[in-house]
């Protein structure tokens, strides 16, 4: 089944009856080529990657829930490719430019909205730190534009230009940044794997990873025993769990972030506009509710709820530096499970276990790196070499100390990011 | 979540600042592999786990919190100096 303008238009005057599943439920055979576990967002755009780009179809993900339940749907929908280190630079931008294909990709309206993404400073130290970062994403081939505090005006009034404590000076830009509709994303993946052969079986919980002699040979599950050539992780918030059914320990704490949403207005905020003192980042969603969060809790937690004072946090920094929000009601919260890496950045690698993959330490930004991960990932699935975008997401740049990509420049150390 | 401080009793978590994993610090003299599973590996574990949480706007006591990762419930805590975490020396 595939979307087009003459086929919505059709089952709009057909009462929509002629829709079917996008995706089948099949039941779990005996043996795949690949087990993915975790349908998320990384997860499926793999199994997607795998059978589009490397021509793997014997392949299935394991989701213990359902297709899209965790941290896919529970984000705050941000896309960009504004990171400053290399590294992170590279792959970020590749991602981003996966971001602007996708819906063609996948013949499926993601709600790719590239209205441009703004990081506004507030000090002198700020703006320099702004500039440095600027000239880092064009130097990658991105986009980066640095406004000043008359430009920004113009273009976003409703902040609060003159805090006493922080005044908003300026900002950076990128244009091509923006937002997309988060659950479709997971949606056009599974379906487009699905289409070329892919099992996704859900509510199928792994309980073990089966090791022969340093190989893996494939992986217990609520629904039976499943046996792979290959396994690879997927599974976010949870990763350390899975990964020590298989022995392994990970560079990794599970940590809570929260997000919020108001109720809607009308339009105030085009951009996605994000604040470096006391840290907020908020958009406006087509629907008109405005979509904020700020910091993680910074405790251990898989709860997916986080605690008052972070809460608290949130709402004083978002009506300080847009205090005509101050009315806006609040319709919900909710907490995701964020798998934290000591310098905040992922890694895709080896596990040291041949045949077992590793995909996890995506930290708060594992949304906008699901396109660029999974053509990644699978890359590295199916050539067990990694992907020209991600060679530095090294599992070993712990142990050794090089290559590490702190990019707040707080230190590689697991409670300070 | 409130925290019990040993000394000072039941607490509001902003009082607190949190360390993470509260793990036996190796010797000095210790394997480059020890003190990569010091620094960053952890077990990371779903349910009741010992973290280090620091008094800050408190006692200033270093306490070692047994703490429910799924249900936020504080077990039970104790001064971290009992805990016997230090390096051998």
């Amino acid at each position: 089944m595939r979307f087009s303008g003459w086929r919505v238009l059709k089952e709009g005057l057909t009462g929509n009856k002629g829709w079917a599943p996008h995706w089948r439920d099949p039941e779990p055979q005996p043996e795949y080529d690949v087990v993915i576990i975790g349908g998320g967002g990384h997860g499926l755009a793999t199994a997607y990657n795998l059978a589009k780009e490397h021509g793997i179809t014997n392949v299935a993900v394991l989701e213990k829930g359902y297709l899209g339940g965790g941290n896919v749907g529970r984000n705050t929908t941000i896309v960009r490719a504004n990171y400053y280190l290399p590294g992170n630079s590279e792959f970020y931008s590749h991602s981003l430019k996966q971001w602007e294909g996708l819906e063609e990709e996948l013949n499926y309206n993601v709600m790719m909205s590239q209205r441009g993404q703004i990081m506004v400073y507030h000090n002198d130290g700020q703006r320099d730190a702004m500039v440095r970062r600027g000239n880092a994403i064009i130097n990658q081939g991105d986009d980066a534009e640095l406004l000043s505090r008359e430009a920004l005006r113009k273009l976003v009034p409703i902040l609060n230009y003159d805090n006493a404590r922080f005044p908003i000076m300026g900002g950076l830009l990128q244009r091509r940044a923006g937002t997309a509709r988060h659950d479709a994303v997971a949606w056009g993946f599974a379906r487009g794997a699905d289409q070329r052969g892919v099992d996704l079986i859900q509510n199928c919980e792994v309980t073990g990873i089966d090791v022969e002699n340093g190989k893996v040979r494939g992986v217990q599950t609520s629904r039976g025993v499943i046996r792979a050539k290959k396994v690879a992780l997927a599974a976010a918030g949870r990763s350390g769990q899975v990964a020590a059914m298989a022995g392994l320990r990970l560079p990794i704490e599970s940590h809570v972030l929260q997000a919020f949403v108001s109720e809607g207005i009308k339009p105030v905020l085009d951009h996605v506009v994000s604040f470096a003192e006391g840290h907020l980042y908020v958009s406006q969603s087509d629907k008109g509710g405005l979509v904020f969060g700020s910091y993680l809790d910074f405790y251990s937690s898989y709860a997916a709820r986080g605690n008052l004072p972070m809460v608290e946090h949130t709402m004083e920094t978002c009506v300080s530096m847009v205090p005509a929000l101050a009315k806006a009601k609040v319709l919900r919260s909710w907490g995701g499970i964020m798998d934290m890496t000591p310098d905040g950045s992922p890694i895709i690698d080896h596990s040291g276990i041949e045949g077992l993959y590793l995909n996890c330490g995506w930290c708060y930004g594992g949304f906008k790196a699901i396109p660029g991960s999974g053509n990644a990932y699978a890359h590295l699935i199916a050539t067990d070499r990694p992907h020209g975008a991600a060679t530095k997401f090294k599992l070993d740049r712990f142990r050794s100390g090089q290559g590490l990509m702190d990019e707040e420049g707080t230190g590689a150390q697991h409670n300070l990011h | 979540m409130r925290i019990t401080c040993p000394i000072c009793g039941d607490r509001d978590r902003r009082e607190f600042y949190v360390k993470g994993a509260a793990l036996a610090r190796p010797e000095a003299s210790a394997t480059l592999e020890d003190w990569h599973e010091h620094v960053n590996l952890r077990d990371n574990r779903a349910g009741e786990t010992k973290e280090l949480w620091y008094h800050e706007m408190g006692c200033s006591a270093w306490i070692e919190v047994c703490r429910n990762t799924v249900s936020h419930e504080i077990v039970s805590t104790r001064l971290a100096a009992t805990a016997d975490l230090g390096a051998k020396r």
